[in-house]
């Protein structure tokens, strides 16, 4: 459900540029998607498809590009990358770790005709 | 017509007592053509315009000075009853009430039973309030100046963490019977919480569970997290929470009254 809600964003986000530049169909849409957002791909290209039908993004491809997720270590108070959100402190060991990026779902660009 | 988004009606379907219902809208439709392809560099945040929403809710709280608090939980954790002993607790205080659930109004009904002022929001098909519902029900609301804007979230422990609503801080409520490894499991909302209250300890004694590892649990995915235990059918605990409560609305206040100033003097 919440894949759905994201993908009529990023339907909104197109028909806006629509509405300002001429595009006859969007052929490929590129995300990129922070490793801690609380999205799944799977469900997330579902919808997808589902949401764009009758819009200009119709058939499009989805392309996602993740983004690595860091962290603050509150024990060695350093600035690591760690790939799961509950993965321990690659440098410490240490289990506090407050994320301070890679919780970003960003529409990098389309390509249209 | 809504004059915030020409969202074409005052937000959603209208029922009795100022409910407002989403998620029944059609979507619409555009027609392809041919040109030759191109690329459109966008790097837009999907949630940029939920976020816009958002500001403008936090901008209007601000300059009223309202302390505006959006309650995160799973179902049954039991925040209308904490909510309903909150506003019987902070007497003749100001606050307003936001109500999210997919259907029915039964909980803006209990907090309007208290005597409080309360909305309430069905999301429909949604999973999680947004920041284009929650302006829309502030609108229905006579929201004072120095007030406690209590939005009670769709029951859900994964949506609602990504959307803002413009509120101050999120409050996530656990209550004791749902495992010591919740925080673990949906690490993202009690990430993005101020404050987490641990409810319903008078049943602790009888259901095994150790309140320290929740503690633990929660800070490990939140070093920062602010935890309280509390009680809303006993009562314990709620002193501390109403002091909470209050100490960050005055603070707000006092932010808001000296930007108020500022800006004044800037004009």
């Amino acid at each position: 459900m919440h894949e759905m809600s994201l993908c009529q964003s990023v339907r909104e986000v197109i028909e806006d540029q629509a509405r300002v530049q001429p595009i006859t169909a969007v052929k490929t849409v590129r995300l990129e998607i922070g490793r801690f957002f609380c999205v799944e791909k799977q469900a997330l290209e579902f919808a997808f498809d589902v949401v764009m039908r009758g819009s200009v993004a119709e058939g499009a491809r989805l392309e996602i590009t993740d983004l690595p997720g860091r962290a603050m270590c509150y024990d060695c108070m350093k600035e690591v990358e760690i790939d799961d959100r509950l993965a321990p402190c690659p440098v410490c060991g240490g289990g506090m770790l407050m994320p301070v990026a890679g919780d970003e779902m960003r529409i990098k660009n389309l390509e249209v005709i | 017509m809504c004059t915030v988004c020409g969202c074409g009606t005052e937000g959603g379907h209208d029922h009795s007592h100022g409910d407002l219902h989403f998620g029944h809208g059609p979507a619409g439709t555009q027609v392809a053509g041919m040109d030759q392809a191109r690329l459109i560099e966008i790097e837009t945040d999907i949630l940029s315009k939920n976020d816009r929403f958002a500001g403008a809710n936090r901008q209007m709280l601000r300059g009223k000075g309202v302390f505006a608090v959006n309650l995160v939980s799973s179902p049954g954790s039991g925040k209308t009853t904490l909510l309903c002993k909150t506003i019987e607790a902070m007497g003749d205080q100001p606050l307003a009430v936001i109500e999210g659930d997919q259907q029915t109004a039964n909980d803006a009904e209990r907090i309007r039973a208290t005597g409080a002022q309360a909305v309430q929001i069905n999301t429909g098909k949604g999973c999680h309030l947004d920041g284009h519902m929650v302006g829309h029900a502030m609108e229905k609301l006579d929201i004072a100046s120095g007030s406690v804007l209590f939005i009670e979230n769709v029951g859900n422990l994964v949506c609602p963490a990504g959307f803002d609503l413009g509120e101050d801080c999120k409050v996530a409520i656990l209550s004791v019977t749902e495992g010591e490894d919740k925080p673990l499991k949906y690490p993202d909302m009690f990430t993005a919480a101020k404050l987490a209250v641990l409810n319903k300890i008078d049943l602790a004694p009888h259901c095994d569970v150790d309140l320290d590892l929740y503690e633990a649990n929660l800070r490990r995915v939140n070093p920062g997290i602010e935890v309280l235990r509390l009680s809303a059918r006993t009562g314990e605990g709620m002193r501390q929470w109403i002091e909470w409560l209050q100490a960050n609305r005055d603070r707000k206040g006092a932010q808001s009254a000296e930007r108020n100033v500022r800006e004044e003097g800037a004009l």
